[in-house]
């Protein structure tokens, strides 16, 4: 038994150093000032910054439109593709998750492109679409696994007790796939806040979302302030996520 | 009182190039407990999932009270089905998944609470309304199954081996309620399983199926003593099934020796199959009535009665179930009650085939190519062939052969097997053999060429 366990020790080293550390070290920038004493001038200034708070609301206004296009597009895209009436192979379902073969600043990169070669205004639309673009399998690909999983004769009973197919969607087969749709949420809507690749290339650095703040003030050097918005992003991820998964079988249905 | 409440006719079904059902007639009465019956890949579930709406068929048509239901899906149908791994909603709690139904036909929320005590009554799980269904066991699911399925009073219950995943004393004991259940309701229930038990114990009438075809409709005890094939015959209990020979009415010859029957009407000097069931053959110190006599093989205790197997005097191997016990290798005294020896025309007396004269001596027949005399015939000709069943020769080694087959239904005949071979997709060729093959091995086929008879 103590041998297996010693196995766990590189797993644990990795972690302490690059997961553990950096997050206390996270912490500890937030609550300090340029000479290294305690501070909580860092969280308040957030606080009295209108330009970040604007900024954060933006993120999350962009994080929940981007979540709801996606659910609202790849429920449907999963749904059919878990459906081997209409779809009968396999291929289909690689080429929805082929773009994430590829890197996504590239994807990004050359949908900026894209849209500059058609002559199209970078702006919050064009924001929109690369988000979309890009995490779109990450929603998909949940609900595809757990309606494709779904035991059949839960619909057909269902319909058996008098339920016409609408009613067998809404009353059964959508609550079933929740799991599946919490695990899409979780994938789509936290990356989201956070992003600042997408927004720097998509809207030529017309809007400016939360992790671009946050990049822009390590990057200057503000690393104290820097870390307080790191935090406080951190925290607020955290809380929505204990709303997610207060479903337990939410990571049923997902990639993790 | 036997008002036909559906009628299947001339159903047939593929999936693919797969036929599953063929030709399918059938009618079952108001308030009958019927029972389809027979082997995994049978076609009974498929039949069962047709009158429930899931799938259509490819031709012919089931009626319910004389109306066609082709094109009727499975919501507007007034049956209910128990799913065979139940199909109990999860996010719904034990009153929510029976209530489903009557939620949406708008039944008004007294009525529902009123119906849902009452099913939960019948099936002994009244304290049980707010429990999550994933917490309950697996008789306890089946219970709530059948609740959601009879709340909604449907005309026909269809059950779909619903206690196949149940343990022996779970099953023994839901087969009673079920029987009691369908006594109080009223209802017409078309059950499905493998069971031949079960079937028997539970139904006022037993559909037996094989292939896609319905071999026999009857009450049970008609099935049991009167097997209309060998298929039927094995499949329904232990049995005997011997190659006889009808002398003349009411006297038949089988494993060397003439007995009375009460068969009539097969005429004279015809071969048949000769269905004894274990437990009619009875054992005599009076040598008046012996019949024949046979030496001890094998003696087990099976609780009720002692399983013993035989060697007649003619070297044919019987199985006999008696309460006495004899011993091993001891000689014993036989007779046989003419009542008991049920006589079934032979399918077949020998494999007839379609076949194609490829030119001066050589045919077509299975999809293989033959050697056989073809004088008389022309290239091209469309015959018959004819190939008696132990003329026709097995091999391991499947290069040797001229057909791939695969062995499909093994019967023993007291003194060989007599197999089927199922060659491709739809040919069959029936063989006797003395050698041991098991279900679905691969053999390769050969007949040698004097075997073969042609005939327009």
């Amino acid at each position: 038994m103590t041998k297996r366990s010693n196995w766990s020790i590189p797993y644990f080293i990795f972690l302490v150093l690059f997961v553990v550390l950096p997050l206390v070290l996270v912490v500890v920038y937030a609550f300090q000032d340029n000479e290294g004493g305690f501070t909580l001038q860092n969280i308040g200034k957030f606080f009295s910054d209108s330009d970040a708070i604007s900024t954060f609301a933006l993120s999350l206004e962009v994080a929940i439109e981007n979540t709801l296009i996606c659910i609202l597009l790849g429920y449907p895209a999963a749904y059919i593709l878990a459906d081997k009436q209409l779809n009968r192979s396999a291929v289909t379902i690689v080429l929805f998750i082929l773009p994430m073969w590829i890197n996504a600043l590239m994807r990004t990169l050359a949908t900026t492109e894209l849209f500059n070669m058609l002559g199209f205004t970078l702006g919050k639309g064009t924001l929109l679409f690369g988000m979309v673009y890009d995490y779109l399998p990450f929603m998909i690909y949940p609900i595809y696994n757990i309606l494709q999983k779904m035991d059949k004769s839960y619909a057909e009973a269902a319909g058996d007790l008098g339920a016409t197919p609408r009613q067998v969607f809404l009353k059964v087969t959508l609550p079933l796939s929740m799991p599946g749709i919490m695990s899409g949420i979780m994938m789509v809507f936290m990356p989201t806040v956070s992003t600042f690749a997408i927004s720097e290339f998509l809207t030529n650095n017309k809007i400016k979302l939360f992790g671009t703040i946050i990049q822009e003030n390590i990057n200057s050097s503000m690393w104290n302030y820097g870390s307080a918005l790191a935090l406080i992003m951190l925290i607020i991820i955290g809380i929505t996520s204990l709303f997610t998964s207060d479903d337990s079988n939410a990571a049923e249905g997902g990639l993790i | 009182m036997a008002k036909k409440i559906i009628e299947i006719k001339n159903v047939s079904k593929s999936f693919g190039d797969k036929d599953v059902l063929k030709d399918i007639n059938l009618y079952i009465n108001q308030g009958e407990f019927l029972t389809l019956l027979g082997p995994s890949g049978c076609g009974k579930t498929t039949l069962l999932r047709m009158i429930a709406g899931f799938l259509q068929p490819d031709s012919g048509s089931i009626l319910l009270d004389g109306k066609d239901l082709s094109g009727t899906s499975p919501y507007e149908r007034p049956l209910n089905t128990v799913f065979q791994r139940y199909a109990l909603f999860p996010h719904l709690d034990v009153y929510d998944n029976i209530a489903f139904g009557l939620k949406l036909k708008k039944v008004p929320q007294d009525e529902i609470d009123k119906r849902v005590r009452r099913v939960l009554k019948l099936v002994a799980m009244s304290d049980y309304e707010d429990r999550d269904v994933e917490t309950l066991s697996g008789g306890q699911q089946q219970r709530i199954a059948i609740a959601r399925a009879i709340v909604n009073q449907p005309k026909v219950l269809l059950l779909d081996e619903p206690l196949a995943a149940l343990d022996l004393k779970m099953r023994k004991d839901m087969q009673i309620e079920l029987k009691e259940m369908h006594k109080q309701l009223g209802i017409t229930f078309i059950y499905v399983t493998h069971d031949q038990e079960e079937a028997l114990t539970l139904s006022d009438t037993v559909v037996v199926m094989n292939e896609g075809r319905i071999q026999q409709i009857g009450t049970p005890t008609d099935i049991y003593n009167e097997p209309v094939n060998s298929f039927v015959a094995d499949f329904i209990g232990e049995s005997n099934i011997l190659n006889g020979t009808m002398i003349e009415d009411r006297r038949v010859s089988f494993i060397g020796h003439d007995f009375d029957c009460v068969d009539e009407g097969f005429g004279e000097n015809v071969p048949v199959d000769v269905v004894i069931r274990p437990e009619d053959i009875y054992f005599t110190n009076d040598p008046a009535r012996t019949q024949f006599t046979a030496k001890v093989k094998s003696c087990t205790f099976k609780g009720v009665h002692y399983e013993m197997f035989v060697d007649s005097d003619t070297g044919n191997e019987l199985m006999i179930q008696d309460y006495d016990p004899y011993p091993v290798d001891s000689i014993v005294n036989l007779y046989i009650e003419p009542d008991d020896i049920q006589v079934m025309k032979k399918e077949r007396i020998a494999n007839v085939l379609a076949a194609k004269v490829l030119g001066e001596g050589k045919i077509e027949m299975l999809g293989g190519e033959f050697e056989c005399p073809t004088d008389g015939f022309e290239e091209g000709d469309e015959v018959k062939a004819t190939v008696a069943f132990d003329k026709v020769e097995l091999l391991d080694n499947l290069e040797e052969g001229v057909l791939d087959g695969e062995v499909h239904f093994i019967l023993y005949k007291g003194d060989h097997y007599h197999l089927t071979i199922k060659v491709g997709d739809e040919g069959f060729l029936y063989v006797d053999t003395d050698d041991i093959w098991d279900k679905g091995d691969l053999v390769a086929v050969n007949i040698a060429p004097a075997d073969i008879k042609l005939s327009r």
